[in-house]
């Protein structure tokens, strides 16, 4: 009965669309999800995802219909002075990010509340805010330029991915002996506000958070080396979304909250089996 | 001509001034213990010779086809290192970055480098075992494996021994020294002047006063040396 109704849904290209979206995004943002979470940076999806939300209210008032044009550039300038202020600070890399992140939400709002246009004012900041259905609203070209940017992301990634372990494991050291701290830094922060703006997409601004540190955070609980960290993290990733979008299709629940609640699921199954596993050894 | 030569640097942050004119020449199997009081711009000195700050003015001169990429070092223990899940391999490994370039992959001879160092070390068979697992001492061998990948030739050490055990302490002054022997030059920021006199060739102590010599002539200059032993 449930397989049925699925199978029929599976024949609507929104549904495949979602679900295309939802995967490449999940394992773009677990990827990074690592790195964040070991480098205390934790909130930075928080803190960016309310700036490409400041940066959408913006748009949506300057009346732009592509709204990619302000919100990439704008949330890539502000990944980059956060993650640089986190090195030699005169606020914090954590207040700088709560500053920031508090004030591009509250702007942001502001801005659309004075020069709103729409009718439903508290709807269009819901959507924002949570992404509800909007994954299940995209365009063939949204889904296009998606996959583009997960595949750079993917393939930076891939190719970064001894330079990005060096820089984030250990940075004087890396730089003491030869290694470009500055451009990997950099390169982090562009691919990290890349993820944020496409995953504003499925899960909205306020739960961006949850889809960069629950993988990372569930798979440190069991797994020791950061090759198997960050595969065991992506794998979850995409699981987890694939579940939760499924999930909200059949039970009509929102997207975002729906996927975030089965990575919480999934986080508390590895805690507990990392008990059992330290428990079996003692 | 000398491995390292300062000339007349001076040492600082965010333009304040800590070390004038600093002089002094390193040559190729030295080994150089620095000392002084927390605060005398040891730690300064170390970042600006690997370029991890630049200094306020004067010029650090490397000779002896030494490069600055090609310094060793092994860093203080940071916070994220604590949790970071990261096996003994690939930390090691990490030591062979700087030489890569822009290029994505170790090689043959990179993995080459990093087994054989690590048998150096005696840690082989904690190759798989993760980082944050293993004793302070064990790191410590893990951090100077690392170091070694990235040299032949010098190492910079940031106070190696701290929060170790007086037995792993032994051991760690111990591979120290048969590094040194083995040709590699030393330079090692430490506050157990002790052993300092006891491993060292030179000495250079930072403070109101700077002494810069063997450890012989540092004992009968006896800067702010202690007989009755213990730190100055």
């Amino acid at each position: 009965m449930i397989l049925e109704k699925l199978s029929l849904y599976l024949e609507y290209p929104f549904v495949q669309y979602a679900l295309i979206v939802g995967v490449l995004i999940s394992l773009c943002s677990s990827l990074l999800g690592v790195i964040l979470v070991l480098k205390r940076f934790s909130f930075i999806g928080d803190g960016l995802s309310h700036v490409a939300f400041g940066a959408m209210a913006v748009s949506a008032v300057l009346g732009l219909t592509n709204d990619m044009t302000i919100v990439l550039p704008v949330t890539i300038i502000c990944a980059v002075l956060l993650l640089r202020t986190g090195q030699n600070a005169k606020i914090k890399g954590d207040a700088a990010i709560a500053m920031i992140s508090v004030g591009a939400l509250a702007l942001g709002y502001l801005i659309m509340n004075i020069f709103s246009t729409s009718a439903n004012l508290s709807g269009d900041v819901c959507s924002t805010l949570f992404g509800s259905t909007s994954i299940l609203t995209l365009t063939k070209i949204e889904v296009v330029l998606c996959i583009i940017l997960s595949a750079l992301v993917i393939l930076a990634f891939v190719f970064f991915y001894n330079k990005f372990f060096s820089v984030t494991f250990d940075e004087a050291f890396a730089k003491a002996t030869g290694t470009k701290t500055s451009v990997y830094n950099l390169l982090i922060a562009i691919v990290i506000a890349v993820i944020i703006v496409l995953a504003m997409n499925l899960v909205g601004s306020l739960l961006i958070s949850a889809l960069v540190i629950f993988p990372a955070l569930s798979a440190m609980r069991i797994f020791k080396s950061f090759r198997s960290v960050t595969i065991c993290s992506a794998i979850l990733s995409i699981v987890c979304s694939l579940l939760g979008i499924l999930v909200s299709i059949l039970a009509g629940t929102p997207v975002g909250s729906t996927i975030v609640a089965v990575q919480i699921a999934a986080f508390l199954l590895f805690w507990i089996f990392s008990f059992f596993k330290r428990g079996v050894k003692k | 001509m000398a491995q390292l030569t300062c000339r007349n640097l001076c040492i600082g942050y965010d333009g304040i001034e800590i070390l004038h004119n600093l002089n002094f020449e390193i040559n190729n199997g030295d080994y150089l213990c620095i000392v002084g009081e927390n605060g005398s711009g040891k730690s300064s000195l170390m970042k600006t010779i690997l370029n991890l700050q630049s200094p306020v003015s004067g010029k650090i001169i490397f000779g002896d086809d030494l490069t600055q990429n090609e310094i060793g070092y092994l860093p203080q223990q940071t916070l994220v290192q604590r949790d970071f899940p990261a096996s003994v391999w690939e930390i090691v490994l990490s030591g062979c970055q700087g030489r890569r370039g822009i290029l994505p992959f170790y090689s043959k001879e990179d993995k080459a480098l990093a087994k054989k160092n690590i048998e150096k070390m005696g840690i082989t068979h904690l190759t798989k075992r993760c980082y944050r697992e293993l004793s302070g001492g064990q790191q410590q061998r893990v951090l100077l494996a690392r170091a070694l990948c990235a040299t032949k030739k010098i190492l910079l050490l940031d106070e190696p021994v701290t929060g170790l055990d007086p037995n792993a302490t032994n051991e760690m002054y111990q591979l120290i020294k048969k590094l040194n022997k083995d040709g590699i030059t030393i330079i090692m920021i430490s506050h157990d002047i002790d052993s300092s006199l006891q491993y060292a060739s030179h000495i250079l102590h930072l403070g109101k006063k700077i002494f810069f010599g063997t450890n012989s002539d540092y004992i009968r200059a006896n800067v702010g040396f202690n007989p009755n032993g213990g730190e100055c």
